[in-house]
């Protein structure tokens, strides 16, 4: 199929759109749609597609925008919305309501700074904030990534094994508001690539239920338990959905966790969203200049690759982890993560942090390998380093 | 559990153990034959109701709930017209009515929401709805606080797409379920556990804020007037777009009245100009239902120990209700509702 220039939101809103076109034979789509600067070109896209059985409805709130997307699921229909960054602090009530309902909607999140103060770039702590409720998460590299992603997200979320929400995040601008060549499929193929959606538990007249009301502490626990063992099941179901669109679309829409020169690295690299490009550069060149060092791009957040990581991790004796998001008191959250992956192993891989490109600042090939200078020159694990403010206070410098 | 009769909960074998699929030969529940039971990883999927009624008994209400009543007229009236429906319920006692999982009280379709979020919950489902050409009303059965607080934004979006959906608000003028705390429903001088020395300010006009939205039809409910309840419940069943009908629901627990005499203070309160009853079509037509007969209000207050004698100002009230109640009966004059002009 040709490819076209188009940026991330147009990427992700064709994905979207065509998603929703093709479960016209079940119970039709409909979403929920709010603006919010990177992110409104998605809805826009949305609003202006030519459907043959859903509605967009045009609400009041991002808070809202989830609650009709949650009804129509509910209805049995398949439902999504896109938001960003404080949208998706006032959406994130009924965020959570969607992942304990057990619906398929999926979200496209532009990654952008939380305010205050106010700043329209790239940084993941909105959709990390969310980390701790059952929705699976993407992060992506490219609009390619975007696309395909977005359409992988609606086979795996209705999976009936899975049945969780799914949340794809691109990072504000850079690639939101930035064209690529993407490959756009047809109607068709996407018609063939996702089902009919039949959700089990949809309200219906013929046998009523009451969904949400009071739960004794062992039931819901219970729930909980039946999330997690969803979670559990994710992997595997990700990877069917994956070599499905291979075999219909012709293109792999991304591992769980994508590695580069991991096999015999000694220094690895852990990255996420489009600073994997630049950190590839940086790791190809070293390459050719002798150096024994990897990369791996995690593309799945939740659930954790955890057994993915730690493989590509073997040989691995210092590892740095960039992030673009802080959490408070704490450090960058995938280094978190990656902490938790290896804990209880003892000391022999050093798992270092960097804060890197917070708040849209850009993330250089340069500033990489300052990261990997660093990382070289440490024999123990320290606080996180901060990389990007200049002389240390950002007014002045 | 004080859900009323289900086909009996799971047992505790909920854990990773026991989970086994097994037993293919033994007869299929309820659940399972819809499909409930068949997901995997669905232990604890809830148990449909196989009553075909709309509150059933064994619910959780107080005696004296104003709310359960009108449930009950709304199940009556729905069956009268051979209709059915799917409520959507915020957090209010409407949403403890149920009873405990897996059982329910309710015998159609319900999805309990976010406190802010029954309309917009309820125009996703009715999009399908009508997108499928499926009958049914969808319905938001909602408190208050819900209504006149916390859901207003949603409330107010709704009505102004003109979504096809019908919202109930039984307006027990109090958070009820959390104990009795003020909302903006609460009339001034009652007082509640947030309102120690009686609320000083007055009551929001719901009616008049939701009329202002234009929408096909708004109107006040009493179940001290149950054909008149019955009636408009009928007429939002046989118009699209956005229905809104604001129930005066007597709470006995909150009010602190006793629970015999529920439907008299709400009858009080019509015959006193207190709580007028009265339609607005598209926000313009306008028709009286009950003419006042300017009953002294005073019973209605002394009989609710949230009023106190020493702090009522009587005369006010009555001079409010009367001037209240004249700018109404302008409205309908100058604006009345004509059966074929609607019709038309």
């Amino acid at each position: 199929m040709p490819a076209e220039l188009v940026t991330g939101n147009h990427a992700a809103g064709y994905a979207l759109s065509a998603a929703a076109e093709a479960n016209r034979h079940a119970r039709g789509a409909t979403c929920g749609i709010y603006p919010i600067t990177p992110q409104t070109e998605i809805v826009e896209y949305v609003a202006r597609f030519p459907f043959s059985k859903t509605r967009v409805v045009p609400v009041e709130s991002e808070h809202s925008a989830m609650g009709v997307s949650i009804g129509a699921s509910l209805a049995g229909a398949r439902a999504f919305t896109a938001s960003s960054s404080n949208g998706i602090a006032y959406m994130v009530e009924n965020i959570m309501v969607a992942g304990f309902y057990r619906l398929p909607i999926v979200m496209v999140a532009v990654n952008r700074t939380l305010g205050p103060p106010w700043n329209i770039w790239a940084d993941q702590g909105d959709t990390l904030m969310l980390r701790d409720f059952p929705w699976i998460q993407f992060y992506c590299e490219d609009n390619q990534e975007v696309l395909d992603t977005t359409l992988l997200s609606f086979r795996l979320a209705e999976d009936r094994r899975i049945l969780l929400p799914a949340l794809v995040a691109l990072d504000a601008f850079i690639l939101s508001h930035t064209q690529m060549g993407t490959e756009l499929p047809e109607q068709e193929e996407v018609d063939r690539y996702l089902p009919d959606l039949d959700l089990p538990h949809r309200l219906r007249h013929e046998a009523p239920t009451t969904l949400g009301g009071l739960v004794w502490p062992n039931v819901a626990m219970s729930q909980r338990l039946e999330i997690d063992e969803a979670m559990e099941r994710v992997p595997e179901a990700f990877e069917e959905c994956r070599y499905a669109f291979i075999e219909e679309m012709g293109r792999d829409p991304g591992n769980a966790i994508q590695t580069f020169f991991t096999d015999d690295a000694e220094e690895v690299l852990v990255v996420s969203g489009t600073i994997a490009t630049t950190a590839r550069e940086v790791v190809r060149r070293r390459r050719d200049d002798g150096e024994n060092i990897g990369l791996i791009k995690i593309k799945m957040f939740r659930p954790f690759p955890e057994a993915a990581v730690r493989e590509a991790c073997r040989s691995a004796k210092k590892v740095a982890v960039l992030d673009r998001n802080y959490a408070a008191g704490v450090g960058g959250i995938f280094w978190q993560e990656l902490r938790s992956v290896f804990q209880g192993d003892g000391d022999e891989l050093l798992i270092q942090g960097y804060l890197t490109g917070l708040c849209g600042g850009d993330v250089t090939p340069s500033m990489i390998d300052e990261v990997v200078v660093d990382l070289r020159e440490r024999d123990a694990m320290d606080k996180p380093v901060w990389l990007g403010i200049g002389n240390g206070k950002g007014a002045e410098g | 559990m004080t859900a009323g009769q289900g086909s009996g909960a799971p047992d505790g074998a909920l854990g990773r153990e026991g989970r086994e699929p097994g037993q293919q030969d033994r007869e299929l529940s309820r659940e399972e034959e819809i499909g409930l039971g068949r997901l995997e990883g669905f232990a604890t999927a809830p148990i449909p109701c196989t009553e075909e009624c709309l509150l059933r008994a064994g619910n959780t209400n107080c005696g004296g709930c104003g709310m359960s009543v009108g449930l009950t007229m709304l199940g009556r009236a729905l069956a009268d017209v051979g209709d059915t429906c799917t409520l959507a319920i915020p957090a209010c006692c409407g949403a403890v009515t149920a009873g405990a999982f897996p059982t329910t009280s309710y015998g159609v379709p319900t999805v309990c929401t976010t406190f802010a979020s029954a309309a917009a919950v309820a125009s996703g489902l009715a999009c399908i709805r009508d997108l499928n050409e499926e009958p049914g009303q969808v319905i938001c059965w909602a408190g208050d606080g819900g209504t006149y607080d916390i859901g207003m934004a949603t409330l107010s979006a709704a009505a102004e797409r003109d979504d096809n959906i019908i919202y109930i608000c039984y307006d027990n003028e109090i958070y009820g379920n959390t104990g009795g705390q003020r909302s903006s429903a609460t009339p001034p001088g009652a007082r509640t556990s947030t309102t120690p020395e009686g609320k000083s300010e007055d009551k929001k006009d719901i009616l008049a804020i939701m009329a202002a939205h234009r929408i096909p039809y708004a109107a006040t409910l009493s179940i001290a007037h149950p054909e008149d309840f019955s009636r408009k419940l009928k007429t939002a069943f046989s118009i699209s777009g956005t229905r809104f009908l604001l129930m005066h629901s007597p709470c006995p627990t909150g009010w602190k009245s006793e629970p015999a005499e529920s439907v008299e203070l709400v009858r009080v309160a019509v015959a006193s100009g207190l709580f007028p009853l009265y339609e607005v079509w598209g926000g313009h037509a306008y028709r009286i239902n009950v003419e006042p007969d300017w009953t002294d209000p005073a019973m209605y207050f002394q009989h609710q120990r949230r009023f106190r004698d020493d702090e009522l100002d009587l005369e006010t009230t009555r001079r409010v209700c009367r001037e209240r109640f004249a700018r109404l009966k302008v409205l309908a004059e100058e604006f009345p509702y004509e059966e074929a002009v609607a019709a038309g």
